[in-house]
């Protein structure tokens, strides 16, 4: 593959994230890891859901009294935005547009990065609290839970901060072009783990 | 670059190997680490069968004692029949699809490493002198007991394999989607290629709650974490339907690719076609299918109530429904062929009485109220041993036999062969036939010696005597390998003289770029379409002559792979010393940096001259 062909928004492929060989492997390939990623999660939200509530005896913690939906929603109206603004992004990767292409990006790991300054903010809240990881059976469940997420969001924080910079200085092709693809379809993977953790931790916690 | 090889000294070959992304030789790689473990494996097995040779024995102590069936169990499994069968996916699927490599040469090579430095990580345990000791399964509450390191071993050393097999099994996934040769529809693929990606489906959703429950024990274990300590509110149960949920899929992702092999043989050494393919297909897709299905009748004395396991009996038994499906198959694939008894056609004879008896006891321990009775006791070690011994290891030893001359380019000895077959093959039946009726009479598993007077002395004696005969048959393997090796007699590309997949169309070994033209496939068993009209080239190619497009070598996957082995050293010694922490960072960012290095610096590949090409295929004299 040649780096250095230049493309322009009429030459440059219709699906670049699937244009070559390698391209169409990675995009298969990721999609597959991506199942693979839904049973890991499946997993950790059944173990979540068989030790909600639970601990030793006379332990005090319930997910009604600690959980707080105001924050959580500001972070569940982030990342959902973050996934917006991912679209753009793919949307201006299709037209050949890098600049915009970079800009939408970048809005999205800034997005990303106040999600999980949120997270680590409720975190050592419940820390405070004294809700610690070793404190029950429940405060394992979740921390493991959501802290397995927001290590994804924290992965891929820095994927997309090191596309960015790697491919700053010299625009899409098709070797890059897929890279950012599969970024996108992580973010939204991420995404839609966060709604169902807000559904079912959070809503389900606070109103059941 | 040139296939042909040139002299070149120990560090310059070491390198080779260390960087290679070719999937031949991640494949006898595979095949190499997986021997290793299996002699180890086979070493611990041989101990347990000496100290059970008479009652009272102490030839070794209780401890360890458990720490070596615990050991024999997680080799056996993890380690050896796993990588070797990964070795054989990765020598020959692609061959078989007429593909130049896997989609993910990189991620390969990745994957050896991790599956090699896991099992390391797992057996440095024998150094530190703490051994895992809780049974392959390591349940919960006894393995959350366990004292010193033995447990963190084991969890971190499957955590590092296991990532290895999920990378494989979406590597061979999307090799098998996107790299099919023109005209090699889904429905043409050899039998093989569809076990293979069957097994690699299930590997994909299989191994990441084996992952979560591996993390679940290092956290309890390490981290203060409380999933299974039930005075914190855990629960150990957790645990149990976890690992079977990863665990009976296991078995099947080890028994499919096994199916496959016996497929090929039974069609080559017959000289037929497979007899009802497309339901040979079904079968095997419904097989892993229902192999998610079935995970809690390991659990039937748990007390998960009659309703579940009145479900999960009748889906058990559902199971050899397809199973039988292809057992009949293949009788009829012999039915009125033309036979040749080789050794792979041997041990492919052996297997299928061998894994019926396997099957029958599987369905009689799928009758749950039959298993309260069976649960724990000899019983149970001979069913396994049956199918894992009688299946896998057969197709294992079978496939060796059948692929060496394709991957080594030298066919091994046929009549240390034979021998190799008899003695493993008597020895075997020898060991397990005779522990269902010690489960019968009594004998628990595991157990580390037993009273005299219980009328179990003479059976565990013949039990041990048998093993005697397994470890002499592959002695004789060992044997013939270096025998052959050292005579090394150059054989063609279709040794056994019937090959019917496109494998045995070019040279053996093949060169490293396998197709000098992408060949066209004209239909099942495409090589021996082609050799029936008298195509002497034995191929038809969809392609003119031109340059290939190959990956670079990376020294990258071995390096990511030593982060995280020194990661795993840092998470286990947290507590312990000071140092645990900074190591279990500095592991970790290693391992972090090299991901980086990955995804930072280009890697295009290289292109193979169509020149090169040419000058290869004259030396070859127009053949493939």
């Amino acid at each position: 593959m040649d780096l250095n062909k230049k493309f322009t928004p009429e030459t440059w492929p219709e699906n670049p994230e699937k244009a070559t060989l390698e391209a169409k492997n990675k995009f298969v390939g990721f999609w597959l890891f991506l199942g693979g990623e839904t049973v890991l999660f499946a997993t950790l939200f059944a173990t979540y859901l068989a030790l909600k509530n639970k601990g030793p005896s006379g332990f005090e913690f319930t997910t009604q009294g600690l959980f707080e939906l105001p924050l959580v929603l500001v972070m569940t109206m982030l990342l959902l935005t973050s996934s917006l603004t991912s679209v753009y992004a793919m949307y201006h990767l299709k037209n050949y547009d890098f600049k915009k292409m970079q800009l939408w990006l970048a809005i999205t790991a800034l997005l990303g990065l106040g999600f999980l300054m949120l997270e680590v903010y409720e975190f050592v809240h419940y820390v405070s609290l004294g809700f610690t990881y070793d404190n029950s059976a429940f405060s394992s469940s979740f921390y493991t839970l959501v802290g397995t997420h927001g290590f994804h969001v924290a992965i891929g924080l820095v994927w997309i901060t090191l596309l960015i910079f790697r491919n700053a200085k010299r625009g899409l092709n098709l070797y890059n072009a897929p890279k950012y693809y599969t970024f996108s379809l992580y973010w939204h993977f991420i995404d839609v783990v966060w709604v169902f953790i807000f559904t079912v931790v959070y809503l389900m916690g606070v109103i059941g | 670059m040139s296939s042909v090889a040139q002299k070149r000294g120990f560090g310059a070959t070491l390198w080779d190997w260390m960087t290679t992304v070719d999937h031949k030789k991640i494949g006898i790689l595979y095949l190499l680490g997986g021997g290793f473990f299996f002699v180890m494996g086979g070493i611990e097995a041989m101990i347990i069968r000496i100290q059970l040779l008479k009652p009272n024995n102490d030839f070794v102590s209780a401890g360890l004692f458990n720490e070596i069936i615990t050991m024999h169990g997680t080799t056996m499994i993890f380690l050896a029949a796993m990588p070797i069968l990964f070795g054989f996916m990765n020598a020959i699927m692609p061959l078989q699809i007429g593909a130049r490599d896997v989609a993910f040469p990189f991620l390969n090579s990745l994957g050896f490493w991790m599956f090699f430095f896991g099992g390391v990580f797992l057996n440095v345990s024998w150094l530190f002198g703490q051994v895992p000791d809780a049974g392959w399964t390591s349940y919960a509450s006894l393995s959350i007991a366990s004292e010193g390191h033995g447990i963190d071993f084991y969890a971190i050393g499957l955590q590092i394999a296991g990532g290895g097999t999920l990378m494989g099994g979406i590597n061979f996934l999307v090799t098998i989607i996107n790299m099919r040769a023109p005209g090699m529809t889904y429905m043409r693929m050899p039998l093989f290629t569809w076990t293979t990606f069957v097994a690699s489906a299930m590997i994909l959703f299989a191994f990441p709650p084996l992952t979560i429950g591996l993390f679940f024990l290092t956290f309890d274990r390490m981290f203060g974490g409380n999933f299974f300590d039930h005075t914190m509110g855990g629960n150990t149960i957790i645990w149990e339907h976890i690992f079977w949920i990863f665990g009976h899929p296991e078995v099947y992702i080890l028994i499919l690719p096994a199916f496959g092999i016996f497929s090929e043989i039974f069609s080559i050494f017959s000289r037929k076609r497979l007899f009802g393919y497309s339901s040979m297909v079904f079968a095997t897709v419904l097989i892993g299918f229902l192999g998610f299905m079935v995970w809690a009748h390991h659990m039937f004395t748990v007390g998960l109530g009659p309703t579940a396991n009145a479900i999960f009996a009748v889906a058990t038994m559902a199971i050899a429904v397809p199973t039988g499906v292809k057992i009949f198959n293949w009788l009829l694939t012999i039915w009125g062929g033309s036979i040749t008894v080789t050794t792979p056609m041997l041990y492919a004879l052996g297997f299928i009485p061998s894994f019926v008896m396997g099957g029958v006891t599987g369905v009689m321990q799928g009758a749950a109220p039959l298993d309260y009775q069976l649960h724990d006791s000899y019983f149970i070690v001979a069913h396994f041993h049956y199918v894992i011994v009688g299946g896998v290891v057969l197709a294992i030893l079978a496939a060796v036999h059948l692929w060496w001359p394709k991957m080594f380019g030298t066919m091994l000895d046929e009549k240390l062969g034979k021998v190799t077959f008899w003695f493993f093959f008597i020895g075997f039946h020898m060991t397990f036939l005779i522990q269902h009726w010690l489960g019968f009479w009594g004998m628990p598993r595991r157990v580390w010696t037993y009273m005299d007077g219980q009328g179990w002395n003479s059976a565990n004696l013949i039990s041990s005597v048998g093993a005697l005969f397994m470890a002499i048959g592959v002695i004789v393997l060992v044997l013939n390998i270096i025998k052959t090796s050292v005579k090394n007699e150059r054989v063609g590309n279709d040794p056994w003289g019937d090959g019917r997949t496109l494998e045995w169309a070019i040279s053996s070994p093949p060169p490293f770029y396998n197709f000098a033209q992408t060949p066209l496939v004209r239909g099942l068993d495409t090589f021996w379409i082609e050799k029936q009209e008298g195509n002497a080239s034995g191929l038809t190619p969809a392609e003119p002559v031109m340059d290939i497009h190959m990956p670079h070598g990376s020294i990258i996957p071995f390096f990511m792979t030593v982060g995280m082995f020194i990661a795993g050293f840092g998470a286990m010694f947290r507590l312990d010393y000071s140092w645990g922490l900074p190591l279990l960072i500095f592991g970790l960012l290693w391992t972090f940096i090299a991901m980086s290095l990955r995804s930072v610096k280009d890697d295009l590949g290289y292109y193979v001259k169509k020149e090169d090409i040419l000058k290869d295929l004259k030396r070859k004299g127009g053949q493939n």
